[in-house]
C-alpha cells in the first residue's frame, strides 16, 4: 500500500471544498438541533437550494457572484419559513418527518424534465464559475506547502470556504452567548418555561430555522463552487451524512461541527483507499464496488453508535444535554 | 364526542367533495390542450437520442415491411425522460443513464391511420441484457385506434391507485402502530418493505421454492427480524429511557446500514420476482389488471381485513390499542406492555415484508433502495391519516395511493411523488391530527 499518497490524500480532504461546505452544513444544523432542539432533517434541501439559488441567478439572471450567492441565501430563509410555518407549532417528530419530505420534494422539483430550461433537470449546471473566478485575488500559479499544494483557483475556494466557515462559527459563537443564544437554548430546555417568561417561542424557532438554513445553504454555495452541481447529490443521504458529521464533534458546540466534518471526510477518504486497497491485496473477499458500499454502512452503524453511547458527541458537554425531549 | 364525529364527517364530505369538483373542471381543461395533437411537436430529435449515454435502447418502426418515419418513441420513467422521432428508415435510438428497466412507449397518434400497435402494447417494461444495448421492436398491424378516453382512463388510474394504496396500508399501518405504541417514527421501517421483497427473490428464485410457499417464508422471516430488532436494539434503547429524538436518529442509522447492506448484497440491479411483467387482461371498461394484480389486490384484502379483526376483537389486539392511547394507563391496568410492542414489531415488520412482495410485483422489480422511495409516502399516508392511528393508516395510504396515480393525468410522471408529498404539508397546515388522529396528540 501506497501510504504517502494514502496520507497525502486524507489529509486533502481536511480543507476540501466538500469538507467545508459540511462544516457549515453542520454549524447550521448545530443551531437547529443543538441549540434549538429543532429536528431538521432537510439540510439536503437547504443545502441544494443555495446551491441551485446561487448557480440560476448566475446563468438566467446574470447576477455577479457575490449578489448571487446573496439571492440564494435569500432563498434559503423563504424555504426556512414556508417549512417553519406549518410545523413548528407541532411535536418534534413532525418537523422531522416534513423537513424531510420537503428536501425530496426540491429534489424532485430540480430532477423533473418540466423545468429543464432552468435546472437541465438531471445532468445539473455547470460553467457559472467565471464571475466568481474572475474575482480571484490570488497569484497564478501552482503553489502550497505537502499536502495542499493546489492551483490559484483551488486555493480561491479553499481560501473562501475556510473563511466563510470561520466567520459563520465566530457568528454562532457571538449569538450563542448573546441573550437570543440564551432564550433559544431555554426552549431547548423546556420549551413551556420560556413561553411563561413571555417569550414568542415560534418566533424564536423560526428565527432559530431561518439562520441555521441560511448556514447551510452556504454550505451548498460552497460545494458548488468546485465543479457543477447535480441534483442526485442532495438526496436524503447527504442529510443524514451531516447528521453524523454533527453529532461526533458534539451537537451543542461550535468547534464541534467543525472538527466532526473534518474527522469525518478524513475516515471516509481513510476508508475509500483503504477498503479497495484491501479488497484488491485479498485481505477482504469482496469487490471494489462494495468496498465503496462497505464505507456507508461503516457510517450508519457509526451513527447509532454515537446516539447510544456518546450522545454529546466527542467534544460536547454531558450536562448541556444534546438531546431535549 | 357527538360534535367530533359530525365535524369530521363534514371534512370529509367536504374533502369528497372538492375532489369530485376536481375531477368534473378538469377533463375539460386536457380536453381543450388535447386538440391538435395528431402531428408530432416540433423540437424532437430525429434518429437518436442521448448518445452521451452508455445504455441504448434501439429499435426499427415497420409495418408490412415497410419503414415508417416520425413516429414518436419515449421514455419518461426513473425520473428520465427523453423522447425521439424514428429517422427516414424507421429506426429510432435512446439512451439511458442507468442500467435499469425502463417503460419504453410509442406514441400511436403519430402512426398513420389504420395502423395500431397490435400486440405487447404501446407501452413496454424493457431491461437490459449482458450488454448495454438492447433492441426494442413493437408489432404493428392493421386496426382501428382505441381512443382512451379520459374517463377510461381516469377509472383505470383509480383501480391501480386503490392496489398501490392497499400495498402502501400493509406498510402503513405497522409505522403507526410502532409509532402508537413506542413513539418511534421508525425511519428503517421501509428497509422491511425492501427486505421482505427481497428475501421472496432469494428463496423464490435462489433456492427455487414455489413462489406461493416462498412468499409466506418471506413474511415470516420479515417478521423474525422485526422481533429480533426489538429484542436487539428498540427493548434494550427503552429500558434505557431514550428520549424520542435520539431513537429516531437511531432508527435512521439502521436504515442507512440496511439500505447499504442491500446494495452491497444486489448491487444497482433490478431484480425480478417470478411470474412477475404478466400480460394484462381487460376487464371492464378500460380497466386492465394482470391475474396478480387481482390476486395481490385480494390478498392486500384480506389480510387488512384481518389485522383490522385482530385489533378490534383479540385480547392481544385490545391490548395494542390500549397501550397506543396511553402505556403508562395500560401497564398500571395489567398489561404487559413489553410483550405487547414485541407483538407489534413482528406485525408491523411481516405486514411491511407482504406490502414490499407485492410491491415488487407492481412496480415490477427489485432495488436495494425502493424502501427510501416508498419512506416518504409511508410518513405521509399515516400523517395524512392521523399518526399511531391504525385505520388512520389505512385511510392515509389509499388517499396517498390514489392520489400519486392518478395525478400523473395532470403533472409529469416524474413529479408524480411531489402530490402526495405535497398534499401531506398542507394536512400538516388545516388539520395537524390527521383525519382520524385526535387534537391531544399534537402539541
Amino acid at each position: 500500500m501506497d501510504i504517502f499518497g494514502l496520507l497525502q490524500n486524507t489529509l486533502n480532504w481536511l480543507i476540501h471544498p466538500q469538507t467545508l461546505a459540511y462544516a457549515l452544513a453542520a454549524l447550521g444544523l448545530a443551531v437547529h438541533f443543538g441549540y434549538t432542539g429543532l429536528l431538521n432533517m432537510g439540510v439536503a434541501g437547504f443545502m441544494a437550494i443555495g446551491a441551485y439559488g446561487y448557480a440560476m441567478s448566475v446563468l438566467h439572471l446574470g447576477l455577479p457572484w457575490y449578489l448571487a450567492m446573496l439571492v440564494a441565501l435569500v432563498a434559503a430563509a423563504i424555504f426556512a419559513l414556508i417549512l417553519g410555518i406549518p410545523t413548528l407549532r407541532l411535536r418534534a417528530d413532525y418537523l422531522a418527518i416534513v423537513t424531510l419530505a420537503a428536501a425530496e420534494v426540491v429534489r424532485y422539483l430540480l430532477t423533473t424534465t418540466v423545468f429543464d430550461e432552468w435546472t437541465n433537470s438531471a445532468d445539473g449546471l455547470a460553467q457559472y464559475h467565471d464571475s466568481f473566478r474572475g474575482s480571484n485575488p490570488l497569484p497564478e500559479g501552482t503553489y502550497g506547502i505537502w499536502p495542499w499544494i493546489y492551483n490559484e483557483q483551488g486555493w480561491w475556494m479553499r481560501v473562501f470556504g475556510i473563511l466563510l466557515v470561520a466567520g459563520a462559527a465566530w457568528w454562532v459563537w457571538s449569538l450563542m452567548r448573546s441573550p437570543w443564544g440564551r432564550v433559544i437554548k431555554g426552549i431547548r430546555e423546556d420549551e413551556d418555561a420560556v413561553r411563561a417568561l413571555g417569550k414568542n417561542v415560534f418566533g424564536y424557532k423560526m428565527q432559530s430555522l431561518i439562520f441555521g438554513g441560511v448556514l447551510a445553504a452556504l454550505g451548498g454555495i460552497v460545494i458548488s463552487l468546485q465543479s457543477a452541481v447535480v441534483p442526485s447529490f442532495y438526496q436524503t443521504n447527504l442529510t443524514f451524512m451531516v447528521w453524523t458529521a454533527l453529532l461526533l464533534g458534539g451537537a451543542a458546540t461550535v468547534f464541534g461541527p467543525i472538527v466532526g466534518s473534518m474527522l469525518f471526510w478524513f475516515v471516509m477518504s481513510l476508508l475509500d483507499y483503504a477498503l479497495p486497497a484491501l479488497a484488491n491485496m485479498g485481505i477482504l473477499p469482496i469487490s471494489n464496488i462494495q468496498a465503496g458500499i462497505l464505507r456507508f454502512i461503516i457510517v450508519g452503524v457509526a451513527l447509532m453508535l454515537l446516539v447510544i453511547f456518546r450522545p454529546q458527541g466527542l467534544f460536547g458537554n454531558k450536562k448541556e444535554l444534546t438531546f431535549a425531549k | 364526542m357527538q360534535t367530533t364525529v359530525t365535524h369530521r364527517r363534514s371534512l370529509l364530505s367536504l374533502l369528497f367533495m372538492g375532489l369530485m369538483a376536481l375531477m368534473v373542471l378538469l377533463p375539460v381543461a386536457v380536453a381543450v390542450a388535447d386538440e391538435g395533437d395528431d402531428a408530432p411537436p416540433a423540437g424532437i430529435p430525429v434518429g437518436s437520442v442521448g448518445d452521451e449515454y452508455n445504455f441504448q435502447f434501439t429499435g426499427n418502426v415497420r409495418h408490412n415491411s415497410e419503414p415508417l418515419e416520425g413516429v414518436r418513441i419515449y421514455i419518461d420513467d426513473n425520473g428520465y425522460f427523453a423522447e425521439v422521432l424514428t429517422d427516414e428508415r424507421g429506426r429510432w435510438k435512446i439512451g439511458v443513464p442507468e442500467k435499469i428497466s425502463y417503460t419504453i412507449s410509442l406514441d400511436e397518434f403519430t402512426l398513420p391511420d389504420g395502423v395500431i400497435v397490435t400486440e405487447g402494447g404501446a407501452s413496454r417494461v424493457e431491461e437490459f441484457g449482458l450488454t448495454g444495448s438492447k433492441s426494442v421492436n413493437f408489432f404493428l398491424g392493421e386496426g382501428v385506434r382505441v381512443v382512451v378516453s379520459f374517463w377510461d382512463q381516469l377509472t383505470s388510474r383509480l383501480v391501480n391507485g386503490l392496489n398501490f394504496g392497499l400495498m402502501l396500508a400493509l406498510a402503513s399501518i405497522g409505522a403507526s402502530l410502532i409509532y402508537g405504541t413506542t413513539g418511534l417514527a421508525n425511519f428503517a421501517h421501509s428497509e422491511f418493505v425492501t427486505f421482505g421483497a427481497l428475501i421472496a427473490f432469494v428463496v423464490g428464485v435462489g433456492f427455487e421454492v414455489p413462489i406461493w410457499l416462498a412468499i409466506p417464508i418471506a413474511v415470516a422471516l420479515t417478521g423474525a427480524l422485526g422481533y429480533f430488532q426489538d429484542i436487539v436494539l428498540w427493548k434494550p434503547l427503552r429500558r434505557r429511557g431514550m428520549g424520542l429524538a435520539p431513537l429516531m436518529i437511531v432508527s435512521i442509522g439502521l436504515a442507512m446500514v440496511m439500505r447499504y447492506i442491500f446494495q452491497f448484497a444486489i448491487g444497482g440491479d433490478t431484480l425480478q420476482l417470478p411470474g412477475s411483467g404478466q400480460e394484462k387482461i381487460t376487464l371492464i371498461a378500460n380497466i386492465q389488471l394482470s391475474i396478480i394484480d387481482m390476486v395481490s389486490m385480494g390478498v392486500s384484502i384480506v389480510v387488512l381485513i384481518a389485522v383490522a379483526l385482530w385489533l378490534m376483537k383479540s385480547k392481544l389486539g385490545k391490548a395494542t390499542r390500549a397501550v397506543s392511547d396511553n402505556a403508562s394507563l395500560a401497564a398500571a391496568s395489567g398489561i404487559d406492555v413489553d410483550r405487547v410492542v414485541r407483538v407489534v414489531w413482528v406485525v408491523a415488520a411481516s405486514l411491511a415484508g407482504l406490502g414490499g412482495i407485492l410491491w415488487a410485483y407492481f412496480r415490477p422489480g427489485i432495488r436495494w433502495d425502493m424502501g427510501m422511495q416508498v419512506l416518504m409516502l409511508i410518513f405521509a399516508a399515516i400523517i395524512l391519516g392521523g399518526i399511531g392511528t391504525a385505520f388512520g393508516a389505512l385511510v392515509g395510504s389509499i388517499i396517498i395511493g390514489i392520489l400519486v396515480e392518478t395525478s400523473t393525468l395532470w403533472i409529469p410522471s416524474d413529479l408524480k411523488y411531489v402530490g402526495a408529498l405535497g398534499a401531506l404539508i398542507i394536512v400538516l397546515l388545516f388539520k395537524p391530527q390527521g383525519l382520524l388522529g385526535r387534537k391531544e396528540r399534537v402539541g
